[in-house]
């Protein structure tokens, strides 16, 4: 007989959500850091007029992107052909990860040297690597700590964030042989730079991701800080560069403006310290420089937030973690409690395509609709409005839905509360008379006021209601 | 949303009439708020209709993914203001609501659409309302005393209604306005929110409520009811665990406030 395991995405997540509320150590390790984000991308954006403007570039720009999408994806693949890169097409995380394994065995390689890539997570490259028994390792020093500690990143541009000095420090003592413990900073980045750059030498393929992927030029752009990237593409003979498909920008003219965007979004920096912009493998005569690179296209339910006009902004993304930096529930809860590769605002839109809807669709209610996001998106991405989509979608009858994976949100009890309240309130007879007891006391209120009063005093109803006090004023 | 939209809003000048849309809180648990907002309104000379027909402008199920019924609701609404004059609403979330989100919700029917597109263009929120078109100016008769101003995000973000409600109460020569740490950070209520997640929301309104005490404000001022039941909930429930009595951290809505300070009725 076989056995039916109950799957239920709002429990598994209220739980998790439930425990990072009360881990005071990690709410104020996210307090602090998100603090610290927002005070140092307001330091760059002094000048409201001029970030007006450039977020109008920056969105312009993206939608130029998605709405040519299908041209500027042949296009990138004709110009990094002709320099030499070869294009692969992966529709689903697997075959990513099939392509990647092929290029990886036809070379023999043994172990992989990894730059910062979310869609390497997104696609669970480690785990199907390992699985081939090849070794792919971090190098990015935040993954580098997360994998050390068998975790998953927490944020999308610091994947350690979590965690505090001390428990690096314990961390780094535990794991690393011969490492005594430090809080000290500077020797903790100095022991895990050691680390890493003696992994180098040994690697035979190297992976990385992809910021911009430029059309007319066929240049993949890698955006990052620690050299680690530019160690990953260049050492290692084979370099397997992994993006989702909507990352192609027209012209190489469109990267300045979104570079800026991006950095200062992310980390309140005004350029980050390496910028790479790789555009062939190692030429006849050259002596340095990977033999082969490869550029893996993945789609993993991207064509699917592509097709619906609405969604479609939802690919506009520039992976800033902006959102999340200022965004009041992770803040309070964390990146690993909403359980997604992708936390936070961006988390909660992106990943129903990847994912489904019914496995994810607790993100799109946890969220106030404050705005926050929206506000700071550098490149203008409707956030609130999509969840409310997604809340729509999550709770339409089959017939309705026009997402894949979807219903798993509708509640028999909420759809009949919902049905009531409207209809209480279309009416005004009837809002009239449910008002009038309402506010003498009796409890028809379609929402339930356990939840509430666990932490608050209960709503009164006042007495006369303000359209009995103006009548009677007026009579 | 963002607040370029709310910048270049233009504004009509002095009307003689307009409606008053109390909102669903105010009607129904906060009366003296909407009342106040007519006193207001009356005393600059302005006749202020209350088209009887109102419930809620349609928020809470919008929100929470249930736009038929959020519709239906709507639809009410939109036949309530037959006369051209400006709509008032003291509340920035349902404000904005009606201001940015009821031609979201109609826009697969025209004419709906052009029907919630009109009303929308003369929808206010009352604090914008009072500085930018009645340029309110009333001398202070209360006696001196220190507010925090709560802004909903709605308020602030769709509304940029934030600048108007700060306005009104810098012209309070006796009020000293004092500002809480992160005072752009959501409350955490989001309307159903509250009731889906209460642990998260209670961790986001319990700092909030940290940080309005820590400036040591003797009330905190907001011109949304929905925020301010929120905080001021919490506050009075932590007061009455410690058995503190009466609340330390009491709200008032914004017209109630400006209103008594303005005609000399002690808070
Ligand atoms: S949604 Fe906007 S703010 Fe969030 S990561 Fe993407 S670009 Fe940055």
């Amino acid at each position: 007989m076989s056995q039916i395991i109950h799957f239920d995405p709002d429990q598994d997540f209220k739980a998790r959500s439930r425990t990072a509320v009360n881990d005071p150590a990690q709410r104020a390790n996210f307090r602090g850091a998100m603090d610290f984000l927002q005070a140092k991308r307001r330091g760059q954006f002094g000048d409201q007029d001029e970030l007006a403007g450039l977020r109008a570039i920056g969105a312009a720009i993206r939608q130029n992107s998605l709405a040519k999408l299908p041209e500027l994806l042949e296009l990138l693949e004709k110009n990094l052909t002709a320099n030499g890169i070869q294009v692969h097409w992966a529709e689903t995380a697997a075959d990513a990860n099939a392509i990647a394994l092929g290029i990886a065995r036809r070379v023999g390689a043994r172990n992989i040297a990894k730059g910062k890539s979310m869609v390497s997570e997104e696609i669970g490259f480690n785990h199907a690597m390992a699985d081939a028994g090849i070794d792919a390792f971090e190098t990015d020093m935040g993954e580098y700590i997360v994998e050390l500690a068998g975790e998953k990143p927490s944020h999308i541009i610091m994947p350690a964030i979590h965690k505090t000095k001390q428990q690096i420090a314990a961390l780094f003592a535990e794991k690393i042989p011969g490492v005594a413990y430090t809080e000290d900073v500077d020797a903790l980045i100095r022991i895990g730079r050691q680390v890493l750059r003696g992994k180098f030498a040994g690697a035979d393929v190297g992976l990385s991701g992809v910021n911009f992927a430029v059309a007319e030029t066929g240049t993949l752009c890698l955006v990052e800080n620690e050299g680690n990237g530019r160690m990953c593409t260049t050492v290692p003979d084979v370099h397997i560069a992994v993006t989702g498909i909507e990352k192609v920008v027209e012209k190489l003219e469109h990267v300045p403006p979104l570079y800026s965007l991006l950095t200062r979004s992310a980390t309140g920096q005004s350029i980050t310290t390496y910028f790479n912009m790789i555009s062939r493998p190692r030429q006849e005569g050259e002596k340095d420089g990977p033999r082969e690179v490869h550029l893996i296209l993945i789609d993993n339910g991207r064509s699917q937030a592509h097709a619906d006009e609405q969604l479609r902004a939802t690919l506009q993304c520039i992976r800033c973690g902006a959102c999340m930096n200022h965004c009041p529930v992770y803040a309070r809860i964390g990146g690993h409690a909403y359980g997604t590769t992708y936390p936070g605002p961006i988390g909660a839109i992106v990943s129903p395509h990847m994912l489904g809807l019914n496995a994810t669709y607790p993100l799109a209610f946890a969220s106030t609709l404050c705005g926050a996001c929206v506000e700071v998106c550098p490149v203008k991405i409707p956030i609130t409005d999509i969840l409310i989509r997604l809340r729509n979608e999550a709770q339409a009858g089959e017939e309705q839905a026009s997402l894949r994976g979807s219903g798993a949100g509708r509640s028999a009890l909420a759809t009949a509360i919902w049905k009531g309240w409207s209809l209480i309130y279309s009416r005004l007879g009837i809002y009239r008379l449910t008002s009038w007891f309402i506010s003498r006391g009796h409890k028809l209120s379609p929402v339930s006021q356990g939840a509430w009063t666990k932490c608050r005093t209960a709503l009164k109803p006042a007495p006369k209601r303000l359209r009995d006090l103006i009548r009677e004023r007026r009579s | 949303m963002g607040q370029e939209s709310a910048r270049d809003r233009a504004y009509p000048p002095k009307p003689g009439d307009v409606y008053l849309y109390s909102t669903c809180l105010i009607d129904q648990f906060s009366p003296e708020a909407g009342l106040d907002t007519l006193n207001l309104l009356e005393r600059e000379g302005i006749r202020v209709h209350f088209p009887d027909g109102q419930t809620c402008c349609g928020q809470p199920a919008y929100n929470s993914g249930y736009p038929d019924e959020a519709r239906a609701v709507a639809l009410q609404q939109l036949s309530l203001f037959s006369q051209p004059w400006p709509v008032i609403v003291p509340s920035g979330s349902c404000a904005a609501m009606m201001h940015h989100h009821y031609p979201k919700l109609f826009a697969s029917d025209q004419a709906l659409l052009a029907r919630a597109t009109e009303l929308a263009a003369r929808v206010f929120e009352l604090t914008e309302f009072l500085v930018h078109v009645i340029n309110f100016k009333q001398p202070d008769r209360g006696s001196a005393c220190t507010v925090a101003l709560h802004t909903s995000c709605h308020a602030r973000r769709e509304m940029g209604s934030h600048e108007t409600s700060a306005a009104l109460l810098s012209t309070l020569d006796n009020v000293d306005v004092v500002v809480q740490d992160r005072i752009e950070e959501c409350c955490g209520f989001g309307g159903t929110f509250a009731i889906r997640y209460p642990e998260i929301s209670e961790a986001i309104v319990s700092d909030k409520v940290a940080s309005l005490r820590a400036t040591g404000a003797e009330r905190v001022v907001s011109a949304d009811c929905g925020c301010l039941f929120n905080i001021t909930g919490r506050a009075a429930k932590q007061d009455e665990l410690a058995g503190i009595a009466p609340p330390t951290l009491p709200g008032e809505h914004i017209a109630s406030f400006l209103w008594k300070r303005t005609s000399g009725i002690p808070s």
